[in-house]
């Protein structure tokens, strides 16, 4: 059972004035099947966890260890860390003038599932997963992410998602910018990837609306670069009502 | 991204606005046409002129030779390339039916028709030739199929001239492949008749020693376009020049260009639209990517809008993708606008290296780095090719960009 365990992590990013440390000891494991909310107040380092785990050139990983089934996850290049299966749904994802989606999806699932997929099972296979997201079959010729609207770009990284299968998935805000009906649709679509058992989901939210959709095991509040509280669903209920307040009080936030 | 930009548009302040000479006539050889104006460049201080003799030879300070390194132009602008070998080309032809191709002397008559040599190593190579191209395309002539202008260098030094006449109302895309070696000086001159449609492509896939400099001089007519396309990959020094003016209202020139520069490579580009007509438009767009040692890109994007060219619509644009370090860009665009009544006008030059949030955004999906950089660039050029959407070339032009990746690590 693939797990991945985050070990008094420590990043920095370079500020204007020198190193800036955003992640201040962050521990946490995530087993396949669980599904861990994370939570908290703008800029508390929710994508710097996020960005730090998929090995974004940014950031700077300063102490601590990520292992994946045991392997230094930290050792490895940002397209090692995806073909070991971790994934990172961003919170922008980024725009490649020129390059077709049809072609990128492509390429991806050729490098992750080390082979080319069978032409004819894969088109068919891109076909169904794109309908289930509601998405216009023309996407498959439009460049990644190029004039996608915001809503369009979180569908388009949960088809990834759903075509690549990593062991963890971490969702970088993918609730946020979505109407209630995307929010539906994207919801299912993680919840497809999850009913398979087969991933660990790391969900990154400001909001608890996303959490009407999935059902998380564990929730924990990010405040100040770390994880400052953990427990049940119940918690995300707590936070609903009483919001980030109790945790920020006193400077906790970097 | 470490990208660098420059943008400007009728509003934005970068725009120079200038007070340019008016037109001088033009008296060429042949039957020139009086009502063609000639334009005179902010940034070439000679008269154009059809005699090399016109023109000093170029120390290197001059605006418009500043950056080509003239020890490797092989002579061709002191004249010592006059008396060096002779060189042979074997050329090739394509010719569509009704299409027709003739050999012609320095004293035809359709010579020189749309503008003169703007610089010395023009003038030398219009003082030098001895025989001409001219290739016509028929009255109404809608071919489906392109021209073909196979030129290959077997050596030596050769001074060309090109004549490409496409009467009123014809429709034609006439592509000018260069392969080989050799020092070539040319003059293509364009004629784009009345109503006409032409898209001229020249492809410069030369072999890594070849010299070849050219002016391409459009004369755009009445409701007439022009699509230029100017592809350069080979070659130790290239230098093209595509020149448009308009002999009347409602022209339209697009101009693109992509160029790929390999170690020690000289590629410049320098173009130059005269806006001298009313509601006339232009776009031009050129990319670029270099890598390696002293690889060198040049582009200059002249555009001149004359106090009589009311309702002139403009965009420039040149990107520029460094892929390793120790490549140099100049880019250079210029705008010099003479009257406010004008639909738009603006330029854009940017010059990045690998943007490096996109390679994460592939990485961060399997795919290893030195192939999410091909696809980027692959991306980066595959995009123009597009926007061009010229059928005839679109594979060639791919295949070019996918052997000049396969170096790209
Ligand atoms: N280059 C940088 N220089 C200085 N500070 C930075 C830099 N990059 C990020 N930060 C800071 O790091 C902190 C954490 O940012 P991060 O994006 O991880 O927050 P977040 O929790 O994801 O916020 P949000 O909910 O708004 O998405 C913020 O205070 C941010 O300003
Ligand atoms: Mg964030």
């Amino acid at each position: 059972m693939a797990t991945l365990e985050i070990r008094d992590l420590h990043v920095s990013v370079e500020a204007e004035n020198g190193p800036r440390e955003i992640l201040r000891g962050v521990d946490l494991t995530v087993k396949q099947g669980e599904t861990h909310a994370i939570m908290g107040p703008n800029g508390s380092g929710k994508s710097t966890l996020a960005y730090s785990l998929a090995g974004h050139p940014k950031y700077t990983v300063t102490s601590g260890q990520v292992l994946l089934d045991g392997e230094d996850v930290l050792a490895m290049s940002v397209d090692e860390r995806a073909r070991a299966g971790v994934f990172l749904a961003m919170q922008y994802p980024v725009e490649v003038p020129g390059v077709s989606v049809s072609n990128f999806l492509r390429t991806a699932a050729t490098a992750v599932r080390g082979e080319a997929p069978k032409l004819r099972t894969w088109v068919k296979e891109v076909k169904e997963t794109m309908a289930a997201l509601q998405m216009d079959p023309a996407f498959a010729e439009r460049n990644v992410n190029e004039g996608f609207s915001g809503g369009e770009k979180k569908r388009h990284e949960i088809l990834q998602l759903e075509l690549l299968k990593p062991k963890i998935a971490i969702l970088d805000e993918t609730d946020s910018g979505l109407d209630v009906d995307a929010l539906r649709i994207v919801s299912e679509g993680i919840n497809r990837v999850r009913a398979t058992g087969e991933v660990g989901t790391l969900l990154v939210t400001h909001y608890t609306r996303i959490l009407r959709y999935i059902q998380p095991d564990y929730v924990h509040v990010f405040a100040g670069g770390r994880i400052v509280e953990s427990g049940g669903p119940e918690l995300a209920d707590k936070l609903e009502n009483e919001g980030y307040e109790a945790y920020v009080k006193g400077g906790a936030v970097a | 991204m470490a990208e660098q930009n420059t943008s400007g548009s009728t509003t934005a302040g970068s725009i120079e606005v200038g007070t340019a000479g008016a037109g001088a006539q033009l008296a060429g050889p042949g039957t020139g046409r009086a009502e063609v104006r000639q334009p005179i460049d902010a940034r070439v201080a000679v008269e154009p002129s059809y005699d090399v003799t016109d023109f000093p030879v170029p120390t290197g300070r001059e605006e418009d030779w500043r950056f080509t390194p003239l020890h490797r132009l092989a002579g061709l602008h002191d004249g010592t390339a006059v008396s060096a070998d002779k060189g042979t080309d074997k050329v090739e032809l394509g010719l569509p039916d009704g299409v027709t191709a003739e050999t012609v002397g320095r004293d035809d008559a359709r010579l020189g028709k749309a503008g003169k040599p703007v610089d010395r190593v023009a003038a030398q190579a219009y003082s030098a030739f001895e025989e001409a191209l001219v290739v016509t395309v028929p009255k109404d002539a809608v071919l489906n199929e392109p021209v073909k202008i196979d030129v290959h260098g077997e050596g030596g030094v050769r001074f060309a001239h090109v004549v490409i006449d496409v009467k009123p109302f014809a429709e034609a895309v006439v592509v000018l492949n260069h392969t080989g070696s050799g020092t070539r000086a040319a003059n293509v001159e364009l004629l784009v008749g009345d109503g006409a449609k032409l898209t001229f492509v020249s492809v410069q896939d030369w072999e890594r020693d070849a010299v070849h400099t050219a002016q391409q001089t459009a004369l755009v007519g009445r409701d007439a376009s022009l699509k230029s396309v100017v592809v350069t990959f080979g070659g130790d020094l290239v230098r093209i020049h595509p020149r448009v003016t308009y002999s009347a209202t409602g022209g339209e020139a697009e101009l693109y260009g992509l160029y790929f520069a390999d170690a020690g490579q000289h590629l410049e580009h320098r173009l130059q639209i005269d806006h001298d007509t009313p509601h006339c438009r232009s776009n031009v767009v050129y990319k670029g990517a270099l890598q390696g040692k002293d690889a060198h890109a040049v582009w200059v994007g002249d555009v001149l809008i004359r106090a009589a060219a009311e309702g002139t619509d403009t965009y420039e644009h040149n990107r520029n993708l460094v892929l390793t370090d120790g490549a140099r860009v100049d880019s250079i665009p210029n705008l010099e606008i003479e009257t406010g009544e004008i639909v738009g006008a603006g330029h854009a030059s940017a010059t990045g290296r690998f943007d490096d949030e996109q390679l994460f955004y592939l990485q961060a999906r399997g795919i290893p780095e030195e192939e999410a950089r091909r696809l980027v660039v692959r991306g980066f050029f595959a995009e123009l090719v597009q926007q061009i959407g010229v059928a005839e070339i679109h594979d060639q032009l791919m295949e070019k960009i996918e052997s000049e990746l396969a170096g790209v690590a």
